[in-house]
Parts: structure tokens; sequence; C-alpha cells
């Protein structure tokens, strides 16, 4: 047999029209809509404080505005708190500085924009919680404490080597290019139809619905594609959606909902920021006794999704390494700041950063090679994690990390290194290779299913729906590779749905790297139902077995005869048999219990690696990014181009959030990075000089859709290899005693950690 | 009149009464072309990318240049010739920059990929270039997606331009931009003008190539009543190199600069590469620049150091200025209200050392948190003939470092002397702390700075 579509490096199925600008996405539909209404919000300038009036008759009289939107006008439940309903939609306490109190509708963005400025509001301004320390002091939090222990970890105060410390992690902004965006109208039998740049669809019409007070049968999401998401659009597309539904049932017009760069910055939620204390014990040979670490994540305003992250960043503490004796702990603060939320690795890169700081650490305390200890304390086959999960096959890490370390040459490369720094006093180099072990599935366990509607027409050409949502990261691309592969058909006759809740309801967020495990498998069950009555109806024609029948590049064939496909679906339609099969899959044996923190979240790990290497300034603490090698086990790749894209470009993300993109907000409360000119995402000068990317070969990965394996998290954390290098080459400026600097490595804090390694003498050891 | 015209994908469009801060990018949006797109809105992410025919000032040829459309108000349209994403494919056909960004993974979510496709088929058509794209050309565009390799091999595997309406086009002469008057928006053609038209408007503001004011009117909501634009005026966009020094027009956007200032020494160059992006340098001037006195413009610390000088056009006549003392306050210069600024001259020789240094976070695009020029004159004897600090990002205006001057000219230059200037700088500067960095970096990489320039003077 032919190999089928899947494997195969197609392009991305929107490309054609990526790149003529012909692909739409919702802000491109306006045109459509005459007689729309633009909103703009009206912003609380407090972090903190109560609404004690709302007087929105001043903007009613500005030239445009049609209307303004406040908590009178809601028919439902003005609250769009996806889990605990805790976010009013026209809140009377203010709970983050910008936090909108109304919505004004206007003829043009410039009218809204001005009604929005004669809104009158006043406050009385209340005290303001505003970092992670403060909230801890007055015990403001949005969780309980959260706990993983394994082992006896008293250990850590018999071991040799013991040490102790604190970290800060800044946050991350998504900057997906498309900012949030929704365009709501109602049809002529009032019911509410939305086109909103949501990964959750289905959630996304749960809260339209629930502030409308409609059933969720009354409302239809659509989801063409998005420009861009990185979970910032798994919760928070949410309230815009709502915002633009609950304008269209007051109007009866279409309203646009499109949060300018500002807007969106100063309104939705990020990356969450950590505030990371360890304690930790070791063997002279580097071995790991115990760890203790407790884990603080600033949540914002609301819960969002906070606390599935921080129990993301509580399982991944160990990374690819086995803790013999760990107690970790984890809490989310409420600040009154902007509502964090999913980003890209959810809690994980968080989590993953106490191991890798740790070992660094040790490492340098032990005069060791940071390779060497992170090696010895690699899970080796038969380990289980704290958390009570079997580790499967980490021989992939092993062989992951020994193919790396020899295709980047490391070994002669860091005598380079060594060798350069020698010759250059102000200038010096650093090399370091991390691992990557990453859990694959949604922790909520229910979220773990996916549903697809294929339909055959009978000209053989295929539509294929399902609730996966295309964000960039090619769940598209390969959906069709599967559906096309499955049914034996060329990838020109499948057409690819947009994502609709009337195709496929009750839908999981695309997610959790999950999108084509989930929705894939889902396809491909849907499409295997319609071969096997195709195979039926073609084994009567050619008289055999209907399992010895082969699709293959549109022909249907069996002991040397044959029928187009085209013709064999005419033939099914004529004979009365459906050509259209909903598919469905759910995640097997994947459990967790959180009250005793035991279970098997995960349905598998994805593994990687990477080495990078950095040139740092001496004396401005200015670095670059010389060279970085990755090695990536996706499983059987279902589509190469698009895993590459997903490696590298997850990678790069990453590298952005532990050098360069620095989130700050000010004093009062505003965030002070609000835009692209003062927030910097990696760019041309941040794309190492040398690039190589391989994915591990015949990697197949059992129990998952042909072999393959999620991608879209785990590149992000290869990055850590960036940060490693990092304290490597800050290092070779000093005496030998262990690095350390906050995250991100700012050239300014890299500057900083340059003077404390300079002054301080060599640590006895 | 009450209107303007301009070419849009080879169609005329006239547009009655422009409105005067609708942007370019809105405008083509609301007829359709939804290609570009807004990421940003303040000229960084390039998403909003349109091609404009102009003549390339050094060789007198057409060419594309690349600009964000975001960036410019309707009005400025006026007269010229712009190209969208939509129009690069011909008859459904890709070009070839639209099919190297497709085959190989150079679009992920598709939303900076507009964008990215005109900055790299502008590039593809630059007149002047020999072997494979540079790679640079495309720095005005983020992409969050991809990681950015992709797109350097697209970039990289392009030939030549080939033969097509574009070419055509490109091999013809483009015609100079008109002068003309539509409420609320004026585009002189000569510095009389210009200065008679802000006589009589004193509400009237100038504006170059609107990369600040763009931002401004986008992201603060800030509205004019009039604007004047300076770019019909031909004594704004002159170069001259002699003897005496470089005559730089004040109008002329920074990349023409650069290709006009043929044996321009490395440290402009350097400076160049690192001044905003392509698409920025495409439309920002050194006029718009210097008059803007932004304390931690990329301009002045260079020009300060080189011992720039400023032409200042009034109707009471004309007027220099040193640049050291044209920075009176925090955004204010020594030009009073109806004065414009024309030329800015860079007196030869030349220093002997040079160097310009830009720290920020991010290496290319990104506004300083300090931003350094030093140049020195050495006698034989290594004694200082003539010494130059200017600095940016460390007070309320960029400022020219006397005092740390005085302390080592007639001296011999070496870590003794370096030592002196920076306890000057310990003593004078006076930084903030905001969100591009502390006062104490900003203090201490100033000093640093000093050791790193001595050190590539020795080497």
């Amino acid at each position: 047999m032919k190999p089928s579509s899947t494997g195969q490096p197609v392009p991305h199925e929107s490309a054609r029209g990526h790149v003529t600008g012909d692909a739409l996405y919702v802000d491109d539909l306006l045109g459509r809509f005459p007689n729309l209404l633009h909103a703009w919000p009206v912003l609380a300038p407090h972090a903190h404080a109560l609404v004690t009036l709302l007087d929105v008759s001043p903007a009613l009289a500005e030239a445009g505005v049609f209307s303004v939107l406040s908590q009178a006008d809601v028919p439902g439940e003005g609250n769009t708190g996806a889990n605990r309903h805790d976010e009013p939609l026209f809140p009377t306490e203010v709970m983050f500085h910008h936090q909108p109190v109304a919505w004004v509708l206007a003829e043009t963005l410039e009218s809204a924009r001005r009604g929005a400025a004669r809104v009158v509001v006043e406050y009385q301004p209340l005290p303001a919680v505003l970092t992670i320390e403060q909230a801890i002091d007055e015990e403001s939090f949005l969780t309980d404490e959260h706990r993983i222990a394994d082992g006896d970890v008293t250990v850590i105060d018999n071991s040799p080597l013991q040490f102790s410390g604190e970290l800060h992690l800044g946050g991350q902004e998504h900057f997906y290019l498309e900012t949030q965006a929704s365009l709501a109208w109602v049809d002529e039998a009032g019911f509410v139809a939305i086109h909103s740049s949501t990964q959750h669809p289905s959630e996304t019409q749960e809260v339209a619905a629930r502030v409308l007070g409609v059933p969720r049968a009354h409302v239809t999401v659509e989801c063409l594609r998005m420009g861009g998401a990185f979970g910032g659009k798994e919760v928070q597309a949410n309230s815009y959606a709502a915002v633009a539904a609950l304008g269209a049932w007051k109007t009866g017009r279409p309203v646009r909902v499109r949060l300018t760069r500002e807007l969106d910055v100063a309104l939705t939620g990020k990356r969450h920021p950590y505030l990371l204390r360890y304690s930790a014990g070791f063997a002279t040979d580097g071995k790991l006794h115990g760890l203790r670490a407790q884990l603080y994540s600033d949540g914002g305003w609301s819960l969002d999704l906070s606390e599935p992250v921080m129990w993301r960043s509580l399982f991944h503490v160990d990374n690819a390494y086995k803790l013999p004796a760990v107690e970790v702990t984890g809490r989310v603060c409420l600040t009154h700041k902007t509502s964090q939320t999913a980003f890209r690795g959810f809690g994980g890169p968080q989590g993953m950063l106490v191991i890798e700081e740790v070992l660094a650490q040790a490492a340098q305390r032990l005069g060791l090679p940071a390779d060497v200890v992170r090696e010895r304390n690699f899970y080796q086959e038969g380990d289980v994690t704290h958390y009570g999960e079997r580790v499967g096959e980490p021989s992939r890490m092993h062989v992951i990390w020994n193919e790396l370390k020899a295709s980047s040459e490391i070994e002669k490369r860091r005598a380079e290194v060594v060798n350069f720094n020698t010759r250059h006093p102000h200038q010096k180099r650093g090399i370091a290779i991390t691992p990557v072990k990453f859990g694959i599935s949604f922790t909520a366990h229910f979220y773990n299913q996916a549903g697809a509607l294929v339909l055959v027409y009978r000209d053989g050409t295929v539509q294929v729906n399902h609730g996966g949502t295309e964000m960039g990261q090619g769940l598209f691309t390969k959906i069709l590779q599967i559906a096309a592969g499955t049914l034996g058909v060329s990838i020109a006759h499948v057409r690819m749905m947009s994502t609709r809740t009337d195709k496929v309801p009750n839908s999981s967020a695309t997610a959790a790297s999950s999108g084509t495990d989930l929705n894939g498998a889902a396809v491909a069950d849907a499409c295997v139902q319609i071969k096997t009555r195709l195979a039926e109806v073609a084994a009567a024609i050619f008289e055999c077995d209907p399992l010895a029948v082969l699709f293959d590049d549109s022909v249907v064939s069996a002991g040397g005869k044959s029928i187009a496909f085209a013709a064999l679906c005419e033939m099914a339609y004529k004979q009365r048999i459906p050509l259209f099969a909903q598919g469905y899959y759910r995640t097997p044996d994947v459990h967790f219990d959180f009250k005793l923190a035991r279970g098997k979240p995960f349905h598998y790990y994805a593994y990687g690696a990477a080495v990078s290497e950095v040139e740092i300034d001496g004396f401005t603490g200015a670095y670059r990014l010389l060279r970085t090698d990755i090695l990536q086990d996706v499983g059987d790749s279902i589509s190469p181009i698009v895993d590459r894209g997903q490696i590298e470009g997850g990678f790069l993300q990453g590298v952005g959030w532990l050098t360069l993109e620095e989130l700050l907000w000010d004093a009062t409360g505003r965030v002070s990075t609000g835009g692209a000119s003062t927030y910097k995402l990696p760019s041309w000068s941040e794309v190492p000089d040398i690039f190589n990317v391989e994915m591990l070969p015949g990697a197949t990965q059992p129990g998952v859709v042909v072999g393959s394996k999620a991608v879209g998290e785990p590149p992000l954390m290869l990055a850590f290899s960036v940060r490693e290098a990092l304290r490597e080459a800050v290092s070779a400026f000093g005496h030998g005693d262990a690095v350390t600097f906050d995250s991100p490595a700012t050239p300014e804090r890299i500057f900083f950690a340059l003077r404390r390694v300079r002054t301080e003498r060599p640590a006895l050891k | 009149m009450g209107h303007i015209e301009f070419l849009l994908n080879g169609q005329t469009i006239r547009v009655d009464h422009p409105p005067l801060h609708l942007t370019l990018l809105d405008f083509i949006r609301a007829r359709g072309l939804t290609g570009a797109k807004e990421g940003c809105a303040e000229g960084e992410c390039g998403a909003c990318a349109v091609a404009v025919v102009e003549e390339d000032a050094s060789t007198g040829r057409s060419a594309l240049r690349v600009v964000n459309s975001c960036l410019m108000f309707l009005p400025m349209a006026a007269g010229r010739e712009i190209f969208t994403v939509e129009s690069l494919a011909a008859e459904g056909e890709l070009c070839d920059a639209q099919r190297a960004m497709a085959s190989g993974g150079g679009s992920q979510c598709g939303y900076c990929t507009p964008g990215f496709v005109v900055s790299l088929f502008a590039e593809q058509h630059r007149p002047d270039r020999v072997g494979a794209c540079d790679t640079m050309a495309l720095a005005g565009n983020l992409c969050r997606c991809t990681g950015y390799r992709p797109i350097r091999d697209a970039a990289q595997s392009l030939g030549p331009a080939p033969a097509s309406p574009f070419l055509a086009r490109l091999q013809q002469p483009t015609k100079e931009l008109d002068g003309f008057d539509v409420p609320g928006f004026s585009r002189p053609t000569t510095v009389d003008a210009c200065l008679s038209i802000l006589k009589s408007d004193p509400d009237a503001r100038l504006v170059s190539g609107a990369t600040d004011m763009g931002v401004e009117a986008n992201v603060q909501h800030r509205r004019w009543s009039h604007l004047v634009s300076v770019e019909a005026i031909d004594e704004l966009r002159g170069f001259s190199d002699t003897h005496d020094g470089v005559m730089i027009g004040a109008g002329l956007p920074l990349n023409e600069i650069g290709r006009l200032w043929r044996d321009a020494p490395d440290v402009f160059r350097e400076w160049l590469a690192l001044f905003a992006s392509p698409l920025i340098r495409n439309r920002a001037t050194l006029g718009g620049n210097l008059a803007t006195a932004s304390p931690i413009g990329d301009g002045a610390p260079l020009l300060l150091a080189l011992d720039a000088k400023v032409h200042i056009a009034a109707q009471a006549g004309r007027r220099t200025v040193p640049l050291a003392s044209f920075f009176t306050g925090y955004r204010e210069t020594a030009m009073s209200a109806g004065e414009i600024l024309t030329a800015v001259e860079i007196p030869k020789p030349l220093p002997q050392f040079v160097r310009f240094y830009k720290i920020a976070k991010r290496r290319l695009d990104d506004i300083s948190t300090v931003a350094a020029a030093m140049a020195l004159d050495l006698d034989a004897a290594g004694r200082v003939r003539r010494a130059r600090f200017a600095l940016g990002g460390v007070a309320a205006t960029p400022m020219r470092m006397m005092e740390a001057e005085n302390a080592v000219v007639d001296q011999l230059w070496n870590e003794s002397a370096v030592a002196r200037v920076q306890r000057v700088f310990d003593r004078v500067l006076q930084p903030l702390s905001d969100h591009r960095g502390s006062k104490e970096y900003r203090l201490e990489v100033s000093k640093s700075l000093v050791e790193k320039y001595q050190w590539e003077l020795r080497a």
C-alpha cells in the first residue's frame, strides 16, 4: 500500500489564503454586516474601587452613539466567569485597572470611543493588592493550598549539599497578532449567532447564552480561524463575545467587539507570574535526595483557569527527573490585576523551572558539569512520578539526550567555548543542554473527549467537521491529512469546515496540545465508519471480503478490480447507505484524585531536548543566541512542516518568556508594558544564527491517532537551554560561585548578575 | 479642491473630504481589502504593511517602499501609488514571495503573513539588489508563531524579480508629490509656503512621516485640527556631501539617507540598522526625530557626538543652531512656533574614533534604555584633541556631557581618563526608573559603556 497522506510535508491548509490576504478573521467580516455597531468600553481608572455612580446618559448625547450597555440590559446572568461565575460583566466593584464598567455602542469606533469618554462614573478607591508578596502577607488567595508529596523530605536536612532560594518568574503577554474579536447578530427567528476568535466555541456559546438567559441551543458560535491564541482565547474570548451578543440582543443590530492592542494588553489575562521558594538536598555525586518547593502564582482578580494551571505546575516540578523525596505546594494569589489564564505550557514551564534551577545550582556548587547532574537524575524505566503515574518510555528521553549531544557536538563545542572564554576577557560564551518531559491530556478528565461529523457527498467529496479550532497550530492541516488518509482520497477532495457549535456540540477547548489527539481520533473514527460501509458495497461488486477492499488515491480496489471512490459513493447512495457519520473519541485510562494527589493524569509524555549556545557582552549584559539544536519526539509526525513549525515557534516563544518579554505593572496597578513599543516580542535578533531542528525517527506512539504525538506546548520549554547557557556564560565571568537570576533574563538582570559573580569570591565547598 | 486622489492597486481612488485622522489601513480595509491587518496600531508589527512606489533618491529609479499603513493618515496617500497584498497574485497565480512563504511553513496563524509577503515582495524588487534577499528587510514585521526560520528560508530562496507588470512599472519614473490643501490638511511644496500656513493658522501642526504622531493619534486618541505635511517640500529632501560637511534634508526618510550617503562611516550604518525598523525608516525623518525631542530618541546622541547643527527657517529668516543647544527641556526645543527645521548638518572632518551604543531589551527595533555616542580625536601622542560624549535616556533631554569632555581633553586617553569620565557620569546623570530599565542600570551601564569604548579603541 502506498503511503497515505499522513506523514507528508503538506503546507498549512490555509497557506494560500494567508499569503494572498484572502484568509478571513472575525474583523475581516465587517463588510458583510450592514448597519453594524462598534463597541468601546468605559474603563475604570483604579485597580480596586467601588463604583458609586454610573451615569451613561451623557454618552447618548454624543453624535453617533446608539446605546450603552450596562447591568440593567442583562436579561440573564451578568457574569462571564467560566467556572466559578466570579466575573461580573458590569462590576460594581472594580477589580483591576482598566476593567470595563460599561460598553458604548456607536455607528463608528470613533463615536463609541468619544461616547465612552463622556460616561460619568464615580469611584470609591480601595486598597489594591499588586504583588505576590503582598498577597501572601494579606492572605489574599483565590484557592486553597494544593500539595503533592512523596517520600521523606527530611532527607534534605541530612544531605551533604543543602541549599535554598527564591526565584521570581515574570508573566508573559500572549500577543497573538489578532486581538480578541467577536461579532454577533440576531437572526430572523430571534436566535443569536456569533463569530468569535475563540479556542472554545462551546464555552463561548454557554457564556453568551448565560448572559442572555436563553437556552444554549439558541446560540451558535462559529470560529473561522484565529490569528494566534496560545491559550489566550481559551477562556478570555468569552466575555467579549458576550458583550457583542448582549449588544445585538438589545439593539437588534450586528455588534462588533474588537480590542485594540492597548485594550487587549490592558484587559486580558497573561501567563501567570510566579514566586518560587525551594530547598534541596543532594549527594556529592549530584544525585538529588529531596526537594521542597512552595509555588505562588499571581492569579489576578478572578479564578479563570488558575487552579488547573497551578496543578500542572505541581505535576511538572519533576520535569524529566526522579524526585526521591518531594513536597511541593502551590497556591493562587488574588491580586488586583488582569485575570491570568492559559498560556502554552499552562503552568508546566513555571513548575519545571524549579527543578532546572535547583539542578543547575547543585552542579555549580558541586563543581560538576550541569549535564552530568541532569542525566544522573533522569527517570529510568519503571520509575513512578511523585503523583503516582508510571513514566512511559523514559528510554526515549535517554535516546534523545545522547543523540542530541552527538549531533550538536556538545563536547567539542564546550571545549571551544572554554577556549573562546580564555581569549576574551569581556565576552563569554556558554553552552547548555536541557530536557523536556511534558504530560499530555487535560487534567480535567472530562475534557478528554471530542466529536466529529464527517459528510461524504455523492460525488465523493468530503466535508469534515469537528470541535477543534484552528489558531495557526496546523490542526486543520493534520485533520485533513487524517481524513484523506483514512478514506483513501486526495486531500483536494476533502474540505475542512469552520468550527461551529451547531455541527459538533459540547466540544472541549482546543488546548493542552491535545487538539489533534482528540479531534483527529474522532474524525478518524467517523471516517472508518463510512469506509466500513463503503467497503461492504464494494465487496459486493468485487465479490470479496470487505476487509480485502483497499481505499487509496480516490480509488477503491480489491483483487485486481477497482472503482472510483466517487462512483462507489453514488452507488452506496442509491443503495440507501448513509454517507455521513459522527465520530467520537475519549482518552482511555486517565484519572486523578485531587484529594490524594495520586493518579494517572496523563495519557503519555512528550519528550525533547535542546542545546543552546550564547555569548554575553560583559560591559552591558547584552547577549546573542548563537546556535540551538533541538531533537523532539513527535511520534510519527502527521505533518512534518506543521510539527517543525510548532517546535521552532514554541521554542522562540519560550526564549521570549525567559529572556526578553518583561511584563510589568506600575505602582497603580496599570500594565506599564501596554503595547508593542514597550513589550518586546522575539524578533529577528532573537533567532539563533544556527537553528537545527530534528524529530526523533521511528517514534510511533502507541494508543494515539496514527502513532503521532502532541507537539503544541512541549517545545516552549526547550528554551530552558537558553537560560542555562546564559547561566554558564555568566559563570565564566566569575570565580565559580553559583549563579542565579530572576526571569526573564533581560540584559539588565544579566548585567547585575555579572556584577555579583565578579565581586563574590568562591564559596567554600 | 476638497478631495484627494491616489492609485490603489492600479485603480484611481478619489476621496472627497478625506477625514484627517482616518488611517490608510482603516480606509483600505473598509474598501474590502482586508489582507492588511491591524496588529498593534503603532508601527511595530508590520501586519498592516503596504507598498508605495517612490523615487529612489540616490538612483532616480522607481522603487517599492514598504510602510505601515496604520501610521499614514489618509490625506498623506494623495498622489501616491499604493499596492496592497491583494494585488500581488496576478490572475490567481501566486508571486514568488507568496509561493515561498506558503510552501515551506512561512505562515501559521496567517495574521502577520500579508505584511511579510509585502515586505518580501518589495525586497525582491529592490533595484540594486544582488544575491539573496536581505532578511533584515523583514525586520519591521513581527511573527508570534513561526520563530522566523521558515520565513528566513523563504527570503533566501528568492531569485531576481521575474518579468511582471510590477517590474515594468518600476522601470518607469515616478512623479513627484504635488502640493494640495483639503480642510484640515495641507501639503505645501516650498518652505515659504509652509511658513505662511503656519503663520496663518497657529494651531497647525507640522507632520513629516507621522511615525510618532500616528501612534499618538491611534493610541492616545490625539486629534489635531490642521496638519501640515512637509513631504512635498523639495528643499527638505536635499542631500549633499562635500569637503566641509554633510547636509541632510530634514524631511529625508532615514533609509534614503542611508542610500544617499554613499561613503558614510561604519558607525552611521550600525546606527541606522538599530534605528527603529525598515518600515519605520521608510517614513521617519531626521527632522521629525529631532523636533519631537524625545529624551531617548536614537538620532540625537550620535548627531551630538558628531557636532551636528540644525538649520531652522522662520518667516523672519534662517538660522543655524548647534544641536548641543537645541534641546531645551523635556520634549522642548529651541524652535518657536511657526518655525521649521530644514536640514541637519554634520561638519567635517568627522572625529577619528566614533562609536554608537544602544542598550535595549531587544537588539532590533526597540526603544533605547540608554543610547550613547562617543567620539575622540587623538594626536600622535595619544592626547585627546576633541572628545564628545552624548547620551540619551539618562535625563529629560538627550545630552552632551561637556563636563566629562573637559575632564579628558588635552590629556592622555587611558584608564584614568575613563575613570574621570565615569566620575562625571556618577555626579551628573539622573536617570529615572521605568519599564525599560532601572535608574541603577541606566547609570551603571552608561559608565560601563565608556570602558567598552576604550576597550574597542584599543582593539
